[in-house]
């Protein structure tokens, strides 16, 4: 279990270095919801199913499709 | 082990607040920080060997890791999608007014008023 | 020059979180509080204790979900302020985007966005509602079970141009609140405690049981299902 731990935790610090550091913003928010999918997996491993399927629900569509609504309000990835 | 994602995790959070110019970087760092937490306080219940707190088939008697901090941070997800929603529009009211997200522009704009 | 010296910061930071870990336990080998003994064993009022899944008859909460029981039962007046948090948040939204026209995106929804909604819109919705009926049994509740509706309400906006939720969402979240606090109060009428779990119990495992904490994840479901389907209506309005 460990060794998942690790590669996931890992994966999930690069995702949050590149939701950081994307040009685009559209880049931005998809690793965003990729680093909320990854927790998931982290939440599973540490034996809290109800919170697992909370993040899925609400980091990997909610939250994501929120920013993205936000952005096409402005017109899109043009700042 | 997990203690060390959350602490840089964190660390990634608060840099992307010091480094990024746009206003909707800062919004995703305050997310990151947001998972971060969350990450944190449900490492705080977890004992190695024991199962998910729910009584079922092929758990039938108490044998479970900590539910509380799980409780905790339910309602605390939930409510991070209610402030991220309410942080997105004002931006967009933001970008209404001054027709830019980046900080140092809105400074001079607000300058030259 | 920004960078490094954030950098540097931002190390700094991390060295003294990583500095504090010898104030908290070892990961994986947590001391599990007495609080937490008492919610798990549904001992808190000093009459459970050695609760058996299927046999445990009448106890103080009868949820299988040790969770559910703590964010419905014994924290619920949290609950109920958390639930008001969400509430404030949705109407922040509204009052400051204050759109009265649906927003058209101006061209026809492709083919396959069409007919897949048609399919997934009912089973997304059954699959929600599943999940928070049986919220005090299995992973789950009220909280993702909104979150999942409110997702098949997003599907509905971008796959119909003319779909537009005027004042429903407004209307189950104040109908489900009022609700919620109305139990509390029957629960003070009774019993003499806000919010008391006052129906009976049953057995541990069985769909009709653990009093009123089946009702109020309900209540919770469409309350959170509504701010957040409000909020995903609100993003879609102009003028």
């Amino acid at each position: 279990m460990t060794g998942v731990t690790i590669f996931v935790g890992i994966l999930i610090i690069i995702s949050a270095i590149f939701a950081v550091e994307a040009k685009k913003m559209l880049d931005s928010f998809i690793a965003l919801s990729l680093m909320s999918l990854l927790t998931v997996f982290l939440f599973v491993i540490m034996k809290a199913p109800d919170v697992a399927i909370t993040e899925a629900a609400v980091g990997a569509g909610l939250a994501t499709a929120v920013l993205v609504l936000a952005l096409n309000k402005m017109g899109g990835d043009s700042q | 082990m997990v203690y060390y994602i959350a602490f840089i995790l964190i660390g990634v959070g608060i840099y992307g607040f010091l480094t990024q110019k746009n206003l909707f970087k800062h919004l995703v760092s305050l997310t990151i920080v947001d998972t971060a937490v969350n990450i944190f306080i449900i490492s705080l219940g977890y004992i190695e060997g024991k199962e998910a707190p729910i009584y079922s088939k092929y758990t039938p008697i108490a044998n479970f890791v900590d539910p509380l901090p799980q409780a905790l941070v339910l309602t605390a997800i939930v409510i991070g999608v209610g402030t991220l929603a309410l942080g997105a529009s004002l931006l967009i009211k933001v970008y209404e007014k001054y027709g830019t997200l980046d900080v140092e522009q809105i400074a001079t704009k607000e300058a030259e008023e | 020059m920004r960078r490094f010296i954030s950098i540097v910061i931002v190390f700094g930071l991390i060295m003294f979180f990583i500095n504090t870990l010898s104030l908290l336990p070892k990961y994986g080998s947590v001391n599990i509080s007495k609080v937490s003994e008492a919610y798990i064993d549904k001992n808190v009022n000093g009459n459970g204790g050695n609760v058996k899944y299927n046999e445990s008859e009448s106890l103080e909460n009868g949820a299988a979900n040790v969770v559910t029981s703590i964010v419905v039962d014994y924290r619920s007046f949290d609950t109920l302020g958390e639930v008001t948090v969400l509430f404030t948040a949705a109407l922040g939204v509204s009052l400051v985007l204050n759109g009265i026209r649906r927003k058209k995106y101006g061209r026809r929804p492709n083919f396959i966005l069409r007919v897949s909604v048609g399919i997934l819109l009912p089973l997304i919705i059954l699959f929600g509602t599943y999940i928070f009926i049986h919220g005090h049994l299995t992973p789950g509740g009220g909280f993702p079970g909104g979150t999942i509706i409110a997702a098949g309400i997003l599907l509905l906006y971008l796959s119909n141009e003319e779909f537009d939720l005027s004042k429903t969402p407004k209307f189950v979240e104040g109908i489900s609140g009022s609700l919620y606090i109305v139990t509390g109060l029957v629960g003070l009428a009774i019993a003499g405690v806000f919010l008391i779990n006052f129906l009976p119990t049953g057995i541990v495992g069985d769909l009709f049981s653990a009093g009123i904490v089946p009702i109020v994840y309900i209540l919770i479901g469409f309350k959170v299902g509504a701010e957040l389907s409000g909020i995903v209506a609100d993003l879609h309005r102009e003028g």
